[in-house]
């Protein structure tokens, strides 16, 4: 337990460079490249003495290098400082999205993981046969599909055609978020409320933006499961099982399913990274008010603290992401010592 | 330098050796083999489609055919026409030229900064190679296509503009996997022997360790370019991309998105599926040649 709670640390404290380096980028790209705050927020024709007022006040007109170092200072006090162009913190919109943003991808990995591993394991199961080859196709072919793409055609099939789900937002218009909004996730927060009908809204909302990025991802997880699969299914202990007569389908799914999950669970960790970028696709595609959408409103006002903003927290989500894995991987596999 | 050994690694003979172990895999590995040249007849036909692209569309990209906006498809229109009265088959044609050259374009910029990056990382090691390494693992981990949007949208549109920025975030994946062979194959025997003959740094780097890593590099610049078109996709998409006028697949369909709440489904499925074909391609083929190269490679 020691040594877990000293990797852990270990751990936390191996994100400071990369969260450190990733902001330095960022910093870097924004402020180098063309295009400024000021003139998109006063816009062109604004005379020369009023921009440079602005500059000054924003602290526009100094050195970048004093900007830059400015910033560390803010962000070691855990302040992501004052958005540019509205006036609100940057970390007012920020608390607003998140939880949008997060309950879309949890239940996205939900959707990948029910999908992907069953179809996996089958394919593994029944390998070299046809049914193996459709799976694989069906893997490559999901993996190649661009997520907005998978979105427009649900909507197209679900919202236009069928007209049972809705296409965009997280609740109907004439649903009051305000009535159950406590910590942003509204599945959690209409149950909390015992509100069963804004539940029953929130969750059809939920579910097309959701199932495609489920669908899209599992392409990656049928793959990664029939690989993990095939090794475990030539193992001893799977041979051992066989030798006891225990049937083949406990064989398949409990033993060698569970072994092969491990492998399957480090890689959840790196696929996270893609669910995000799926994510900020998917919102621009169901108009979902999450992160995606602050991000892109936000790089077309110029508003460079909100974007910094944003994209720390992205990759604090891909750093926490990544630590738990690891950490549930020492929990899981009792031969993972630290 | 002792020729025979130089012979052994020169390029025409890897070519040679790459050839003869393809050739022999026919007989041994019977889907994989299908599957690459299922990607090969794909990406050659996109090719095909990206420098002849008169062959096959009746019009021009940009050709308005009066009276015909928002057909659905017909005999006239093959894939029907957008709300422009441009003919959907056509832009979907013309389209390919874009977004591959934009892909290559990407992908071997890419290669040749983490390439060369990841040889002498990996094979002088120390505070350098721990620095540059922290760096790659630090962009390869976070969301590629976050940072893509992020220069994408202060380099603003254009071709040279999208392709840097898509370029940009795969450079740590050559970096990673070149540095990671190195590692190992620094410790080969035969490149003790070069050193113990008297081979410099960078004859031992580029003519013994640079050979055996090309096979890795082909099988990893097919899936990359796969995952660059994916990501110019994605850009021009949610409007990052290129200048209008430029017919390209991705500003299709986020065109397209305005009219699918009355029923256009023409619109966005084409350049959609056209998408999905040139990935799989490339994909189909990557994995084919893994799989006969290096099996155990995709598995990692």
């Amino acid at each position: 337990m020691k040594g877990l709670l000293r990797y852990a640390i270990t751990r936390i404290l191996m994100t400071i460079p990369m969260l450190f380096i990733l902001l330095t980028i960022v910093f870097l790209v924004l402020r180098v490249m063309p295009g400024d705050p000021v003139s998109a927020m006063l816009g062109a024709h604004a005379p020369e003495r009023v921009i440079e007022e602005k500059k000054e006040e924003l602290g526009l007109n100094k050195p970048i290098l004093v900007q830059y170092v400015n910033y560390l200072g803010q962000l070691a006090r855990f302040d992501l400082g004052n958005s540019m162009v509205l006036k609100q913190r940057v970390s007012a919109p920020i608390k607003e999205k998140l939880p949008a943003t997060i309950e879309l991808t949890f239940w996205g990995m939900v959707f990948t993981l029910l999908i992907g591993v069953p179809l996996g394991a089958y394919a593994a199961n029944k390998r070299r046969t046809g049914r193996d080859f459709g799976i694989r196709l069906y893997g490559n072919i999901a993996y190649c599909i661009p997520v907005y793409w998978m979105g427009l055609m649900l909507q197209l099939i679900f919202g236009v055609y069928l007209k049972w789900l809705p296409v965009a937002g997280r609740t109907s218009p004439r649903m009051l978020s305000s009535q159950f909004s406590k910590t942003g996730f509204y599945l959690f927060d209409t149950l909390l409320a015992g509100n069963m009908r804004a539940f029953n809204d929130v969750a059809i909302h939920l579910l097309l933006p959701s199932l495609t990025l489920g669908i899209v991802l599992s392409g990656i997880f049928v793959r990664l499961t029939r690989a993990n699969m095939l090794d475990v299914l030539k193992s001893d202990y799977v041979l051992a099982a066989r030798a006891r007569g225990v049937s083949e389908k406990l064989v398949v799914y409990k033993h060698g399913l569970k072994n092969a999950f491990i492998p399957i669970l480090t890689m959840l960790g790196l696929q996270f990274a893609i669910l995000l970028a799926g994510a900020v696709l998917t919102e621009t595609t169901f108009s979902w008010p999450g992160m995606g959408r602050l991000l892109m409103e936000r790089i077309y006002l110029r508003d460079y603290p909100t974007v910094q903003g944003v994209i720390v927290v992205f990759a604090l989500m891909v750093s926490v992401i990544s630590l738990m894995v690891d950490l549930l991987y020492a929990a899981i596999d009792p031969r993972v010592k630290y | 330098m002792n020729s025979t050994v130089k012979a052994k690694y020169s390029p025409a003979s890897f070519l040679g050796a790459f050839l003869k172990k393809i050739s022999k895999a026919n007989k041994t590995y019977g889907v994989e083999w299908w599957i690459m040249i299922a990607g090969i007849v794909i990406v050659l036909f996109m090719l095909f489609t990206a420098f002849f692209p008169q062959v096959l569309a009746p019009y021009l990209p940009g050709d308005q055919d009066a009276g015909t906006q928002l057909e659905a498809p017909s005999m006239q229109h093959l894939f029907g026409t957008d709300n422009l009265n441009r003919d959907i088959f056509s832009r979907v044609i013309y389209g390919s030229r874009t977004i591959l050259g934009v892909a290559f374009a990407a992908a071997f910029l890419s290669s040749i900064i983490g390439i060369p990056l990841g040889l002498i990382s990996g094979y002088a090691g120390g505070v350098f190679d721990r620095i540059l390494s922290l760096v790659m693992d630090s962009i390869y981990s976070f969301p590629g296509l976050i940072l893509a949007i992020a220069f994408a949208a202060m380099l603003g549109p254009g071709v040279v503009n999208i392709t840097l920025a898509v370029s940009v975030i795969y450079i740590p994946t050559y970096f990673r996997l070149v540095r990671g062979q190195v590692l190992t194959l620094k410790e080969e025997l035969y490149v003790e022997a070069a050193r113990s003959i008297g081979a410099g740094d960078s004859a031992i780097l580029f003519k013994y360790i640079f050979p055996n890593v090309i096979a890795t590099v082909a099988i990893v610049f097919s899936l990359n370019i796969a995952d660059a078109i994916m990501t110019e996709a994605a850009l021009s998409y949610i409007g990052l991309g290129l200048p209008a006028g430029i017919p390209d697949w991705g500003m299709d369909i986020s065109i397209g998105k305005s009219f699918l709440p009355s029923g256009v489904w023409w619109m966005i499925t084409f350049p959609g599926l056209a998408i999905i074909l040139l990935a799989l391609g490339f994909t189909m083929l990557g994995e084919g040649l893994a799989e006969i190269l290096n099996p155990r490679l995709l598995e990692k």
